[in-house]
């Protein structure tokens, strides 16, 4: 690894206290999460009030609190369903867009091991293990929750990694499973999609009244009963900033909460196996290597233990902010800093 | 009328807090209970891959029989202790006497490429490992029982109905206290 990157982790690891424990950085990660989830909530929440708002105004000129609150509950139906739809979508599809295939004990015991005594260590029963045959260095785990999971290897890092390094990885992925990231993944892009099919209807009510009245009027009643006017307006320029602005905040929110999770996991690992030494020296070692995986694409990125796309290696703090992946000399410099 | 029904409000929330906490606490014991089983699974797993190391060793250095009568006796002693002191003893002892067995086979190159002996290493390095996490599971749950079991409002809960501190795992022997994890 190049000087430049040594010095990087270098700075940030004198960045934390040194007593810090793995259990600390667990708390931390955890709550910044929930704030980030809490945060996605109430852009959602916005966007339903904005776009019943907007379909109020348009249909009659003034703000009906009925039509609001309509839109919430829409929204929150849609949304319950489509989770529950991804949810038993099923780790099945996900393994076979990565060409991964299912191994045995006896095909490599070393792995299966490994895999079971981290099970163990984190009480949890042991996922299936499959493998992808590619020379790329990365890792994943998917699975709704610990008793119908998967955790998968490329033969590319499986054979550069030593016991401990395998371990520290597995521990990695183990650990999202254990902290249900796959579950949280889903929801976040439930809503994220929600977000921005709300937004893309709400540019039609805009522009064409969306059909429910004539082009871009309706029937404007004049009474004063319920609102309108001038608050009528700020609404409307509220609702219409909100619209442009949410899907990019809302893709901003889950970026932002998959860095935190990895975070996490990398906390995560470390509680199981003990030895952050294994993990720090197996990222080590992908911060080394530069081959691109193929079968990566942008519905399954986020889940792998390092970003497949080299490009966003989150190298500046703009790309950081668009990197599903937290910085890796970031993620060595806190694992370095539990060693202290 | 209204203040009854805020008295009633009141006692139902108190009451489901005491079931949802009292539930808490028996399922936290009930998960020590079961990392403790889960110990003793691993433990004798270990003892039923022994004899198998014992015969292939014979097999290429059966003079060498201090070092394999050791392991039988070793492993024998840890199958018969009676309570966990013992027991944590012995299979501290059984670990000594395997890492002598391997350490054995730097001298024979036959015995140390032989494909079963490998396998062995490989199997019983991992059981050791399977110990030791089975160990650390234990000791997480011990701690978040005792956690619960000492934090306010639950220890309330857990001093009215008898759910007492457990203790932890340890290795008494200060010598054994080295790096937990083995490599043969």
């Amino acid at each position: 690894m190049n000087a430049d990157r040594t010095s990087q982790i270098e700075d940030r690891r004198s960045f934390y206290p040194a007593d810090i424990t793995y259990t600390q950085l667990i708390a931390r990660n955890k709550r910044n999460s929930n704030v980030l989830v809490g945060v996605m909530g109430l852009l959602v929440v916005a966007v339903a009030c904005a776009i019943g708002a907007m379909v109020s105004i348009y249909g009659t000129g003034v703000i009906r609190p009925q039509a609001v609150v309509m839109s919430i509950a829409v929204g929150l139906m849609v949304a319950v369903a489509s989770t529950m739809f991804s949810y038993y979508a099923g780790a099945a599809t996900i393994l076979s867009i990565s060409g991964a295939r299912e191994i045995q004990k006896s095909d490599d015991p070393q792995l299966f091991n490994v895999v079971e005594e981290l099970s163990i260590a984190g009480g949890i029963p042991m996922p299936m293990v499959y493998v992808m045959d590619s020379p790329a260095l990365n890792a994943f785990a998917t699975g709704r929750d610990p008793k119908n999971a998967a955790v998968a290897i490329t033969t590319g890092l499986r054979a550069k990694l030593t016991r401990d390094e395998l371990a520290g990885v597995i521990a990695h992925e183990l650990s999202h499973i254990r902290h249900y990231d796959i579950r949280l993944t889903m929801l976040m892009a439930t809503l994220a999609g929600l977000i921005v099919l709300a937004a893309d209807m709400a540019w039609r009510i805009a522009f064409y009244g969306g059909g429910f009245g004539s082009g871009g009027g309706g029937r404007r009643r004049s009474s004063n009963s319920e609102g309108g006017g001038a608050a009528v307006v700020i609404v409307m320029v509220i609702a219409v900033l909100l619209m442009i602005v949410a899907p990019l905040l809302a893709k901003l929110i889950q970026l932002a909460v998959s860095r935190q999770r990895e975070y996490l996991a990398d906390a995560g690992a470390v509680e199981l196996t003990r030895y952050p030494q294994g993990l720090a020296d197996a990222l080590r070692k992908l911060a080394g290597d530069d081959t691109p995986l193929e079968t990566a694409n942008k519905a399954t990125g986020h889940l792998f233990i390092d970003n497949p796309f080299l490009q966003a290696r989150g190298e500046s703090d703009w790309d950081s902010a668009f990197s599903t992946h937290p910085p890796i000399h970031e993620r060595i410099a806190r694992l370095e800093a539990l060693m202290r | 009328m209204f203040p009854t029904l805020i008295t009633l409000g009141v006692i139902v929330l108190i009451v489901l807090f005491l079931v949802a906490t009292y539930n808490a606490l028996v399922a936290k014991r009930i998960q020590t209970e079961n990392a403790w089983a889960q110990i003793d699974v691993q433990l004798k797993r270990r003892y039923d891959l022994i004899p198998n190391l014992v015969e292939t060793v014979k097999g290429y250095a059966a003079h060498e029989k201090q070092t394999l009568e050791a392991v039988i006796k070793a492993r024998q002693t840890a199958i018969d202790a009676s309570n966990v002191r013992d027991q944590a003893a012995a299979e501290n002892m059984l670990t000594g006497a395997l890492r002598q067995i391997f350490a054995l086979s730097e001298s024979y190159p036959n015995l140390k490429a032989n494909e079963n002996f490998m396998q062995l290493q490989e199997e019983l390095g991992s059981t050791e490992n399977k110990i030791s996490y089975a160990r650390q599971f234990f000791n997480d749950t011990v701690s978040q029982f005792n956690t619960a079991v000492q934090k306010f409002p639950s220890n309330l809960i857990a001093g009215m109905f008898g759910f007492k501190n457990k203790d932890f795992f340890e290795i008494e022997v200060p010598e054994q206290r080295e790096a937990v994890k083995v490599k043969f």
